[in-house]
């Protein structure tokens, strides 16, 4: 009986060393959250490797596809491994309502004054400007679709068409699509007949619709010829067109703008870490670098003198690009969100 | 089962067609899975044939990218680690139950076959839920209590089915030689389930290799294993590195699968059956 | 002989005394050696999926978070608006919860309900006036929905601690203001669907792989032992194969610009790329693939223990070979039949990575609902409500499978 019981102690002492060995990630890296594909690679280049040269500082990384309720699950679930993270406007918005985020010290990331008016929040730091356009692949469609309307035109243009899963932008572009000027999309949404009417509008396409939830998911869809359409990230075209000497096409015609932020997660223990990580992406000569390898917009005021000439006018703060484009109405997704996420993973599912 | 001379047309096309239908069905389980093996040598960067050319610029790229190379190294910490927990607690269970009945021996069987039969994404949230607060989630040591949980049904039963050969009167003769348990256990025991075992153990690795749900819950990025990094390349850019990595893949499972039917034969000699 | 008697009659208590006393030992022994496992997976693996089920039908959020709230609530009968004291109560935990950052908790889960609480609670809760003379009309007059019974009668069917809230909305069904279950509103019905639908995946899966399977594991059974290992071969290898490799591989067989599709139009047969991927077809395919290695196997092992002589007797007495094979083999691979098919289709309803990888938005299983509730919108009532549906369902389908086949078949490899 003894001996058996030494074996026993001995192979549990055996799994339990070598459970210890591979350990528990007691003290973790600064992870930095972002959106995958050709951006998160542009910010690679520009952010964190520098960051990481720079400073020293172990940078692990990881990519989402959003939504409030992941970034609620890590807080409430207790164990959370994410420390700065990039969010939507109303992520942002309802997060910071929720405390899920810290309160941002500006003068630990560089000064409210340094950046735009929009980039500024209790507890975000803008980061980027971009537009949710309408693609296609004008290797395959040569007279090319202008609008929304358009994309709904199956007959013209058959094939699948793709759109981001979830009610934001969705709604507005069903509208849009269905003849509702960009200045009166949000007071018809403010209307139970308005967000009726868009889900009515879904619904004519719904057979020919697939869904993406990752940014690089379009490009991939038009690459590989699943879809005809998408709506897509302005950044991720231009990014195919230059890496892969794609012909793909960017409709700027009533497309959707943003802004997306850099949040810390609540209670991290890379605060300071964190911080120092958002000032150095928030120096207007290392933002200034981003759109040459993706068109996005930056948040910092002087980085647009630092930018070249040449890539501007692909950039969603070009005046003829933003002339007919529809500024994202964050209030209205706070209030609704997560009413119109549950309508919308109900119809979807259906 | 040879047709009989006397056998009519009838029964030769029946034969034919049965032999048919088998070769495509057996076509179909290994074509999709050697097709992406070529795949993986191409020289251009499209999904089809016919290949532009040769090259192994994608298992360079496979090797040389900062996240296949820690994924591999993740999937070998946490698939050894949790083969051995639970080769050592499925060997001494499966003794325990085969060496005599026990009042609750039947619900003890239910409780150790219950994670082949639960679904994972019950048994994956209810781990993540019950980890999290504890710590142990984004951490090896999560991963490899949920994988040792999953294996160890396999354990037992390959060492059980071992165990049916294993005529117990020969612990008591090592006993009655003057042998300690222990001593009869290494020595007289061990040794002959020892084909058990290690398959056990192989399949408690594979298990573990194979696994992308409890990665999926329990992971966090400094434990992403290698069907972890490979779902998400799936989902978000299904390129040739991919095809490279299932090559691998697709290596390591044809090894792991020789050594369990190797293993097979010896124990069915041993036993004197073939 | 009298000696010899009485030898017997003392010695053979004392000897059965030993003989238990040895057995009790072995059983010891036995236990001991079980015991590590059994605590181990106590800890890790039976216990929190007991902890999550568990999450199915209790409620605690609201009662904690609105305490005075449900208290006030506890009396009142229904009908008519509750009265001034639960309106003030409201207030009262309404104030306390937003300082103390608890007010999303009950939010969340009543928002869950009636689709619009979360905002309803969150604007509330920011227009409060500091002073109130009447908390009813305070209320009201801030947002028109305090006046209405449903409002209050979803807070009081959230009272807790337990409730069957989450369980009858994976059913499709809610309670009303009166308390009496009814169908949920059209768009909040999703779930019937989706387990229907998990449902129908399982059942076809498992029928195509009968019918593919059959036949293999026939000549398999009837091959000599040389060219059967070599056949074997054919079906282990999937059976080994990672099932993320499986999957990627009917990814990349599937695409629109991949292997078929480019090798269709290259002879010529198609003109436009067939769509094969993101839909019903591709979740069929991949998944009869994976699976059909377990229906193959045990009937491979049914059908090698048929003497062949029972057909060849038959074929004597004159039967045609469809009869023969219908009368006479058919029957006896039915518990070949019967535990394929169940292998097949338990496995088959728990499934996720693979429809989630080749199926779309409409393709989707159980499993997907299940790990969406639980890490997108962290609804822990509705992820544990599922499970509860697909382990009972699986659970139930194992015990046929006990009773038909016994579970000293399930053998790996």
């Amino acid at each position: 009986m003894n001996g058996r019981k030494t074996i026993l102690a001995g192979i549990a002492a055996g799994a339990l060393v070598t459970v210890a060995v591979a350990g528990p990630a007691a003290a973790r890296d600064l992870t930095v959250v972002s959106w995958g594909g050709a951006y998160q690679d542009a910010q690679r280049e520009v952010y964190f490797k520098p960051f990481v040269e720079a400073t020293k500082i172990k940078l692990l990384e990881e990519s989402w596809d959003g939504g409030v309720g992941v970034l609620r699950a890590k807080i409430q679930g207790g164990n959370n491994n994410w420390d700065v993270v990039q969010v939507e406007s109303e992520e942002l918005v309802l997060g910071c309502e929720e405390g899920l985020y810290e309160k941002i010290d500006w003068e630990k990331v560089g000064g409210k004054d340094k950046l735009m008016d929009d980039a500024v929040h209790e507890c975000g730091v803008g980061t980027i400007v971009y537009n949710f356009i309408l693609s296609y692949d004008a290797d395959r469609i040569k007279d090319g679709p202008k609008s929304w309307a358009d994309f709904w035109n199956v007959q013209k243009w058959p094939g699948k068409r793709a759109l981001r899963k979830g009610p934001k932008t969705n709604l507005e572009i069903a509208l849009m699509a269905d003849g509702v000027p960009p200045a009166e999309v949000y007071k018809t949404l403010a209307t139970e007949a308005g967000i009726e009417r868009a889900f009515r509008k879904l619904d004519e396409l719904k057979p020919h619709l697939i869904w993406w939830e990752k940014g690089s998911q379009p490009p991939q869809l038009l690459a590989a010829g699943e879809v005809a359409m998408t709506s897509a990230y302005n950044g991720r075209i231009a990014a195919a067109n230059q890496n892969d000497k794609k012909n793909f096409r960017i409709v700027w015609q009533n497309s959707l703008y943003t802004v997306d932020y850099w949040v810390i997660m609540k209670g991290t223990p890379n605060k300071a870490q964190a911080e120092q990580f958002i000032h150095f992406a928030s120096l207007p000569e290392n933002q200034a670098k981003l759109p040459a390898k993706i068109p996005y917009g930056v948040t910092a005021k002087a980085a647009t003198a630092m930018i070249d000439p040449k890539i501007l006018p692909e950039l969603p703060t070009a005046p003829e690009n933003i002339a007919t484009a529809l500024y994202i109405n964050e209030p209205f997704w706070v209030e609704n969100l997560d009413r119109l996420n549950q309508r919308f993973n109900a119809w979807v599912a259906r | 089962m040879a047709l009989p001379p006397n056998a009519t047309t009838g029964q030769r096309i029946s034969r034919v067609v049965l032999y048919a239908v088998t070769a495509l069905v057996c076509l179909f389980l290994v074509l999709p899975i050697l097709a992406i093996v070529p795949l993986s040598f191409s020289a251009g960067s499209f999904l089809h044939y016919p290949l532009p050319g040769l090259s192994t610029r994608w298992y360079a790229e496979f090797f040389t990218s900062q996240f296949w190379l820690p994924a591999i190294w993740n999937s070998l910490v946490v698939g050894i680690a949790a083969t051995v927990l639970a080769s050592a607690l499925g060997t001494l269970a499966a003794i325990g139950l085969w060496r005599t009945r026990f009042p609750g021996r039947a619900a003890a069987i239910a409780f150790i076959a219950s994670p082949m039969v639960v679904p994972e994404v019950v048994a994956a949230v209810g781990i993540y839920f019950a980890f999290a607060p504890a710590g142990l989630t984004n951490s090896y040591t999560g991963l490899i209590l949920a994988h040792t949980a999953l294996a160890t049904p396999f354990v037992v039963i390959t060492v059980l089915a071992t165990l049916t050969g294993f005529d117990p009167t020969l612990l008591r003769a090592a006993g009655s030689l003057g042998a300690s348990p222990v001593t009869a256990f290494f020595r007289v025991m061990l040794p002959l389930i020892m084909p058990g075992v290690v398959s056990g153990a192989l399949f408690a690795f594979a298990i573990s290799f194979d696994d992308v749900i409890m990665a999926l819950f329990l992971a966090g990025p400094g434990q992403r294993t290698l069907p972890r990094q490979m779902f998400s390349g799936i989902n978000e850019n299904i390129s040739l590195t991919i095809t490279a990595a299932a090559t691998l893949l697709i290596l390591t499972s044809v090894a792991l699968m020789a050594c369990v039917e190797l293993l097979r034969r010896r124990a069915a000699r041993l036993r004197g059956e073939a | 002989m009298i000696q010899a008697a009485t030898v017997e009659t003392t010695e053979i208590p004392a000897l059965k005394r030993l003989l238990r006393r040895s057995q009790r030992r072995q059983q010891v022994t036995a236990i001991a050696l079980v015991a590590p496992l059994l605590v181990f997976l106590l800890l890790t693996y039976i216990g929190p999926i007991g902890a999550l089920l568990s999450r199915g039908i209790l409620d605690p959020e609201v009662p904690s978070v609105l305490p005075r709230t449900t208290a006030a609530l506890a009396t009142w009968d229904g009908r008519e608006l509750p009265p001034e004291v639960a309106f003030a109560a409201l207030v009262a935990d309404m104030r306390e919860a937003r300082s103390a950052g608890t007010l999303a908790a009950a939010a969340t889960r009543l928002n869950y309900d009636i689709n619009g609480f979360r905002s309803l609670m969150f604007s509330t809760a920011r227009r409060l006036p500091a002073e109130i003379d009447s908390a009813r009309d305070t209320l009201i007059g801030i947002d028109p929905k305090w006046g209405e019974r449903e409002t209050w009668a979803a807070i009081r069917r959230a009272s807790g601690p337990v409730g069957d809230f989450y369980l009858l909305a994976a059913l499709d069904l809610r309670r009303d203001a009166d308390g009496n279950i009814v169908a949920a509103p059209e768009d909040q019905a999703i779930f019937i669907d989706v387990i229907a639908r998990t449902f129908l995946i399982s059942g076809v899966v498992t029928a195509l792989c009968l019918v593919l399977g059959y036949p293999v594991a026939y000549v398999l059974a009837t091959l000599p032992a040389r060219s059967a290992g070599l056949l074997m071969i054919f079906v282990l290898l999937p059976f080994w194969t990672s099932l993320l490799v499986r999957t990627a591989a009917w990814v990349v067989v599937l695409q629109r610009e991949g292997i078929v599709n480019s090798l269709l139009l290259g002879i010529g047969i198609i003109e436009q790329p067939l769509e094969m991927i993101f839909n019903r077809f591709a979740v069929y395919v991949a998944m009869t693939h994976i699976l059909l290695p377990f229906m193959i196997l045990p009937l491979y092992s049914v059908m090698k223990g048929i003497p062949a002589v029972h057909l060849r007797a038959a074929a004597s007495l004159g039967a045609p070979p469809f009869t023969v094979f219908r009368r006479v083999y058919l029957p006896q691979t039915l518990p070949g039949i019967g535990a394929g098919c169940l292998l097949v289709f338990i496995q088959a309803l728990g499934y996720y990575i693979t429809p989630a990888l080749v199926g779309g938005a409409e393709d989707q299983m159980i499993s997907y609902l299940i790990a969406f509730y639980a890490s997108r919108t962290i609804n822990w009532g509705m992820a544990a409500a599922l499970s509860i549906l697909l382990l009972a369902a699986t659970l139930v389908l194992c015990a046929v499978y006990g009773r038909l086949v016994g579970f000293g078949r399930v053998r790996p490899g």
